[in-house]
């Protein structure tokens, strides 16, 4: 058995150490928040651009606590059925057929078809729960969740009202596409996860990317800090950096000399026509920037 | 041994500067819940506090302020913990921008029309003009009101509703009926996600250059009003909620009464300042979220565009729909040139013309159908 959440998280430095174990590497305000979720047994909300690592950092979480992650994607819609429990309709019929004049509790265990929330419900000290994307719900899911995440229970008309034996551990993510509610926000341990600096972001890429030689991560790193610091309208995050890392040592090694590399592998980085064309003119001088 | 003392006399000392935090942000319009402060003291006891650090550390994870405005946040940290008061943010140099809500107090009639004060300005010719296209207009407002119910944009809600055909089997409830029946198989329940409207959020710019349009402005929100159940703000240099006047039925005494409520009829423009204002009442800023908005307002701020540009994407955060309608549109060769509207077009979902009532019915009775959004439409343009 694995050490308790309490002894891993004896303090922010370790939970750095330990995530950074995990392949994730945490800045001092995320390793901060995540000691304070897993102490105060609050939930955490990351927010921050897409592709910047807040399921990354979920998963390095759970595998920091040695658990188990659930996901639960959220999507324009989702309801009840998908998030917290279903009855399994089908068996319950068979059941019925099949018992004949016998009695059978057709609400038993073995009809219901745990949902994240109840499966991470049932056994809080070996999952980790993750709700992906939560800005992507309607309102009356966030109000559904606000009761959950408050007092970690799921009352089921049939059966009654299931407690979490503990308190689970709980990250939630937003891209922040909308505005989450305030009680929801209120409830949490906040954390808004920022750009890297560019010595983290190479340090990010070394962990991340394949085989990329350490001159070549920090040139990408500043080339990618270098177009950011332009308005497009969708900013390259570290995933695409990672990517484009990758993706230029490729054409390097196939026989593409280095500014020409990264520049060919543009197309990994920056995935918008609009923001293509209006960063072209800049950036072979920002790659040679970089490059220099 | 006094068993009666307040709570708070057990808090130590060194606690008062925590408390006295939170109250200082509370001042400058951070929401801060007493739970958020408790998990603030815990977090600081939890983590030693071995440095200064690690209380600003807990400060952001546990007030969570918005991430725009995170640097004033450090502002007020370094003022409140470090004494430094010279780079402070200055939040707001001017007046406070009133808000005015009628909350249901029964106002006397005040038969105040708005021409008596300022028709003058409005030369013979324009008059003559209005009242060709009287008779346009109403019949305009009067299809609109009918129409609007059965146009608005839907989402999907919630809850199910039990139906009779067309929708999912409702295998719950079925089987319910299946077990008083015996493990018969009655006829088979439907159940489906209603389709409830959005909701109607219209925002109407009173000011001095408005004053051409304000009036068939208002008409259009009293139809508004009345047929989808909109509501209604004004603003200029104050912002006013004008929803409860225009449930009137008469329309006359139902703008007479709105106008009387209003101050800040044909002054000057405070266009960011007064959005922020509406986003800052919590109230208000609910209508937004989900909802179809229309700001009827020509966009020019007096003086910096900067908090408008923050307002604007704020609300664009919580609308389904953002748009701009502005009379100055009405020309051709209209182009959004302005800094202003330049810098929020990104976030705008349309910027039409409101030059009359014709265009804007007809734009608003075709909110639910998806359109380009508008900076795709007008760069074409350019």
């Amino acid at each position: 058995m694995s050490a308790s959440a309490e002894q891993i998280a004896a303090s922010p430095e370790a939970i750095a150490a330990a995530l950074e174990d995990a392949r994730y590497i945490a800045d001092e305000g995320l390793a901060t928040a995540v000691f304070l979720a897993i102490r105060l047994g609050k939930p955490l909300l990351l927010e921050g651009a897409p592709g910047i690592g807040k399921t990354e950092a979920a998963k390095a979480i759970a595998a920091v606590l040695g658990r188990d992650l659930v996901r639960l994607q959220c999507y324009e819609g989702i309801d009840a059925a998908h998030a917290l429990y279903e009855w399994n309709y089908q068996r319950q019929l068979l059941a019925i057929r099949h018992a004949g004049d016998q009695e059978i509790d057709i609400y038993d265990d073995r009809f219901l078809i745990d949902r994240p929330l109840l499966r991470v419900l049932r056994a809080p000290e070996r999952r980790v729960l993750l709700v992906d994307e939560i800005d992507r719900s309607d309102h009356e899911f966030e109000a559904l969740l606000l009761e959950f995440l408050s007092d970690f229970q799921i009352s089921i008309p049939e059966r009654g009202t299931l407690t979490a034996a503990s308190q689970p551990i709980v990250v939630l993510t937003s891209n922040r596409t909308r505005e989450l509610a305030e009680a929801l926000r209120r409830r949490c341990v906040y954390h808004w996860i920022a750009y890297p600096d560019a010595s983290r972001e190479a340090a990010i890429i070394m962990l991340r990317a394949g085989d990329v030689a350490e001159a070549t991560a920090h040139a990408v790193a500043k080339a990618v800090g270098g177009i950011r610091a332009h308005p497009l309208a969708k900013p390259p995050g570290i995933a695409e950096a990672v990517e484009w890392a990758n993706a230029a040592t490729m054409l390097e090694k196939t026989g593409s000399p280095w500014p020409l590399a990264f520049r060919r592998a543009i197309g990994v980085l920056i995935k918008d026509e609009e923001d293509l064309s209006y960063i072209a003119p800049e950036l072979g001088r920002i790659v040679e920037e970089a490059l220099g | 041994m006094n068993g009666m003392a307040p709570r708070t006399s057990t808090l130590p000392c060194a606690a008062a500067p925590f408390l006295g935090f939170a109250r200082h942000l509370r001042g400058f319009g951070f929401a801060i819940s007493p739970g958020q402060v408790t998990s603030f003291m815990q977090a600081v006891a939890l983590l030693g506090p071995r440095s200064m650090n690690d209380i600003r550390e807990a400060a952001y994870a546990t007030l969570a302020p918005p991430p725009d405005r995170r640097g004033e946040f450090d502002a007020h940290f370094r003022a409140f913990f470090h004494g430094e008061v010279e780079n402070f943010i200055e939040v707001d140099g001017e007046e406070e921008t009133g808000i005015k809500d009628d909350g249901g107090d029964q106002r006397q009639e005040v038969d105040i029309r708005r021409d008596d004060e300022s028709g003058e300005s409005a030369s013979a010719a324009e008059r003559l003009g209005l009242r060709d296209f009287r008779r346009n207009t109403e019949d305009a407002l009067a299809s609109f009101r009918r129409e609007l119910p059965a146009v608005l944009p839907v989402r999907r809600s919630f809850r199910n509703v039990r139906t009779h055909a067309r929708g999912k089997l409702d295998l719950r409830r079925s089987l319910r009926e299946i077990v008083q029946a015996d493990g018969d198989v009655p006829i088979p329940l439907f159940r489906k996600r209603q389709l409830v409207p959005r909701k109607l959020l219209i925002l109407i710019d009173i000011s001095g250059s408005m004053k051409l349009w304000t009036e068939d402005y208002l008409r259009l929100a009293h139809a508004a009003v009345h047929a989808a159940g909109a509501e209604i703000f004004t603003f200029g240099t104050r912002l006013t909620r004008i929803t409860s006047p225009l449930r009137i039925r008469d329309r006359e005494q139902a703008l007479a009464r709105a106008s009387a409520l209003a101050e800040d009829w044909d002054g000057g423009t405070r266009i960011g300042p007064v959005l922020l204002a509406f986003l800052a009442v919590p109230r208000f800023s609910a209508f937004a979220r989900g909802a179809a908005v229309v700001i009827l307002s020509d966009g020019l701020e007096r003086g910096d565009h900067a908090e408008m540009e923050t307002a604007i994407r704020r609300l664009s955060a919580r609308a389904w729909r953002l748009s701009l309608a502005t009379p100055l549109a009405g020309d051709l060769r209209f182009r959004p040139q302005t800094a202003a509207l330049k810098a929020i077009l990104p976030v705008l979902d349309d910027l039409v013309d409101g030059s009359s009532i014709a265009a804007l019915t007809k734009f608003i009775l075709a909110l639910a159908r998806p359109a380009p959004r508008a900076e795709h439409l007008w760069n074409k343009r350019a």
